[in-house]
């Protein structure tokens, strides 16, 4: 067993993550044996070791409690290796996404269709293999092949393809329905139509460039990616960001929690029509980012962060007056959507997931929090200045539309008390450290963001560019959760049942 | 439910009335870092390098006597507001503003360039103004974004920017609109639908390309799944650079394209007085 960076932190010893080298054959045997002890894997990538065309697939898994992160390395044996979808089934994604980009085969993977491609759609070689030039994609405009319906009512069974251009201003994704009446037996979403190349536009960056790459993945996460990208070269160069730093990067994370979760509470009253708590909502999240503005520059919080600490001072005058008008604000309107029955009928036991699914196929942050699953990086494995922040952590056990609701919500306060926290403890000092990872070095680092748990994995060249970003995002996994929650419910609560996921396409396709 | 109509009540007014008076809601915001080519320093090319999008860049060199200005080139039409630049710049060169109202109908201005005389361009923009009086209908379509765009275009209706208060609205279906909003790269599994939406509306028909990504790929740029945002894929009557653009200066675009309030910028310099929008 050896080690690699994992991300550091000033308040503590750089935290270790093992690593094991795994023969392909003994794959599925360590995968059990895991399981069983009750760890969870959190992703699955390939990456081309020394610039060679010889992939090499790396998992990722959490044992729980106090246990590291682990990471398994294993080099194919042969034309493929063995898909652990049937026993993990949320690595199945993660390999349909290998074997899309990376040219990856695995045996016996139960959906072998691929993923990031869309039906038809080719490159000419694998499109994360290093070497130029990069291969130009061709997608043909092709129906997606859907299950052919059979039985006695199947001549009833309507089908409703909608978007990928939707109505309103929303990202495009398309979902197939097959329902019957209202209700909906089958659903298939296409979620990457948008998919940009992202991790491949980090090929042949300077580690201190790529930030801006990483606040362009997911915009409304753009904080979370930051971070995550730059604990994760800080890892790799083993280097520690001063204090002052670690404890702004806190509150920007708290910041982009905070307008994340308001937009969310008002895009879920606009599905359940409640107008005026849609258009308060609304008003607070604007509020939000006219405060960011204020703060940073950027009501998105953009242009801070880089690796080594951050870019520049926040200008935090005003800023905790600012947060208390959208405290006085807050309070009475969620106490309003909790007392408002017409809402809530909406959201109690629409989209139910039990606790069990949540856990087999990965789902993260709020998502799983709301299903009784006691999980948040942030406490798990602490990073930036959570160690010295210590809260606890939202959870309910509704499982429904209602507790996800709930647990952003919670969280919403507790996003408030940590930035009053952070205001109140803040340490003097400088804000950046030099940040030079050396050639060859590779580092993870994480972050909870508002939709849950982020990875990145860099790999850097020998010139110390990059040669390798991975991008594990929140979206990705709970978008792999969702179907799972439309099937067999009906179609007046789809909308709804969205929008308590909190879901971004860019995200998830990347 | 009466208990709602009585909040909405007590909450009063919110909405802005920019851009007839009052805040326009960016304080704070930082917009497109600002080009002096007389701080330039000879031989430099910090700006050009710390430019991941290839906004700045340095042209061919020329005959030898060349001053070392003429040979950057900034093309705002590619610029991601990162403001590396301004601190990859020892000399100040460029500086952060507050210039954020860089919609314009014609590309060239995006370009930093010496003023030239311009006789063209206002003849789309009458045309407009003739078929819509002072209304617009949008269909938005998101070709490949970061979903920045979108959390901005989804603020336009909230209480404070209040789109409808403008006669501007967003509608589902294209056969309704009047203006093809585009964001996002242009993905090439999303080309067709774009091109299928922009089929089905009706003549007179516009296009408007917002955010950087939109006017140039931005980030997202070439590779295997996407080229340079909607160049050579529609034709454009208003570009909105910008990472995102603001909900002021999207207002801004959609004002100018209905020929209610005036460019800002020709030839990546914003006119005399014009600050802000």
């Amino acid at each position: 067993m050896s080690e690699i960076g994992a991300q550091a932190t000033t308040l503590d010893r750089p935290t270790r993550i093992a690593c094991t080298d795994v023969n392909s054959a003994d794959l599925r045997a360590h995968c059990q044996s895991a399981l069983a002890a009750g760890a969870r894997m959190q992703m699955a990538y390939a990456w081309f070791p020394d610039e060679s065309s010889h992939p090499e697939v790396r998992y990722l898994l959490h044992w729980g409690g106090e246990r590291p992160l682990h990471l398994w390395r294993c080099r194919p044996a042969g034309s493929a290796l063995p898909s652990l979808a049937p026993i993990s089934p949320l690595l199945s994604w993660y390999e349909r996404e290998i074997t899309d980009l990376c040219g990856v085969a695995f045996s016996d993977q139960p959906q072998p269709e691929p993923l990031v491609l869309l039906p038809g759609a080719h490159t000419a070689r694998p499109a994360l293999l290093p070497g130029l030039p990069e291969p130009v994609g061709y997608t043909p405009a092709m129906p997606s092949r859907l299950p052919q319906m059979s039985g006695p009512a199947s001549e009833d069974v309507q089908r409703l393809p909608f978007g990928p251009i939707r109505a309103d201003v929303l990202e495009s994704a398309q979902f197939d329905f097959y329902y019957l009446g209202e209700a909906i037996l089958h659903y298939q979403p296409q979620l990457f139509f948008k998919h940009r190349a992202m991790e491949k536009r980090f090929e042949g960056v300077t580690p201190s460039l790529g930030v801006v790459l990483a606040e362009r993945v997911s915009a409304v996460g753009g904080v979370a990616h930051a971070l995550a990208y730059c604990q994760a070269i800080e890892a790799a160069a083993l280097c520690e960001v001063p204090l002052r730093a670690a404890w702004l990067r806190s509150l920007l994370a708290e910041l982009e929690r905070l307008y994340n979760h308001m937009h969310y509470l008002g895009h879920l009253c606009h599905t359940t029509t409640l107008k005026v708590g849609e258009a308060q909502g609304k008003y607070l999240e604007e509020l939000a980012k006219q405060m960011n503005a204020r703060a940073t520059g950027s009501r998105l919080l953009r242009s801070l962060l880089v690796p080594g600490g951050l870019r520049r001072e926040l200008r935090l005058e005003g800023l905790l007056e600012a947060l208390e008008e959208i405290e006085r604000q807050y309070v009475p309107y969620a106490a309003l959507l909790e007392a408002s029955t017409s809402h809530l009928d909406r959201l109690n036991t629409t989209g139910e997931l039990s606790p069990q699914l949540a856990f087999d196929q990965g789902a993260t942050g709020p998502i799983e929090r709301a299903s009784g699953l006691d999980r948040d990086l942030r406490r798990d494995y602490p990073y930036a200045a959570y160690r010295e922040l210590p809260f606890e952590v939202a959870l309910k056990d509704g499982c429904d539309a209602h507790a996800r609701e709930q647990v952003r919500m919670a969280e919403i306060l507790q996003s408030i008390e940590l930035i009053r926290r952070i205001l109140r403890g803040l340490p003097p000092g400088p804000v950046r450290a030099s940040c030079e990872p050396r050639g060859g070095a590779e580092g993870i680092g994480w972050v909870e963001s508002p939709r849950g748990s982020l990875y990145y994995a860099v790999h850097l060249d020998r010139a110390g560019q990059l040669a390798r970003v991975k991008i594990k995002s929140p979206s990705f996994s709970n978008w792999r959760v969702f179907p799972f929650t439309v099937h067999d419910s009906n179609m007046m609560d789809y909308a709804i049942n969205e929008a308590s996921f909190g879901l971004t396409v860019a995200g998830c396709a990347r | 439910m009466p208990l709602w109509t009585w909040y909405g009540l007590k909450q009063g007014k919110v909405s802005t009335n920019w851009p007839k008076a009052g805040e326009d809601g960016q304080a704070g915001v930082l917009g497109m870092p600002r080009f002096d080519p007389t701080k330039c320093e000879d031989g430099c090319r910090r700006c050009a390098d710390a430019c991941l999008p290839g906004a700045i860049s340095m042209a061919q060199a020329r005959e030898a006597g060349s001053s070392a200005a003429a040979r950057l080139e900034v093309d705002y039409g590619r610029c991601v507001v990162c403001q590396m630049c301004v601190e990859s710049c020892p000399r100040g060169a460029f500086a952060t503003s507050e210039d954020w109202a860089f919609g314009t109908s014609r590309r060239e201005d995006l370009l930093w360039a010496e003023a030239i005389a311009s006789s063209e361009g206002t003849a789309v923009r009458n045309e407009i103004r003739r078929t819509f009086g002072r209304s617009l209908h949008i269909r938005h379509v998101d070709s490949g974004s970061c979903n920045g765009c979108e959390s901005e275009l989804q603020a336009l209706n909230n209480p404070y920017y209040n789109l409808h208060r403008l006669g501007i609205f967003f509608t589902a279906s294209p056969r309704f609109a009047d203006l093809l909003l585009v964001t996002g790269a242009v993905t090439y599994a999303l080309r067709g639908p774009l091109l299928e939406a922009y089929g089905a509306m009706a003549e007179p028909r516009f296009v408007m390309a917002v955010g950087t990504c939109a006017v140039s790929g931005g980030v997202a740029a070439g590779g295997y799944s996407c080229g340079r945002g909607l160049e050579g894929v529609l034709p454009i009557n208003m570009y909105l650079p910008g990472c995102p653009p603001n909900p002021a200066a999207i207002i801004h675009g959609l004002l100018m394209l209905l020929q209610r309030m005036p460019q800002r910028l020709k030839h990546g310099q914003l006119t005399a007085g014009a600050d802000r929008a």
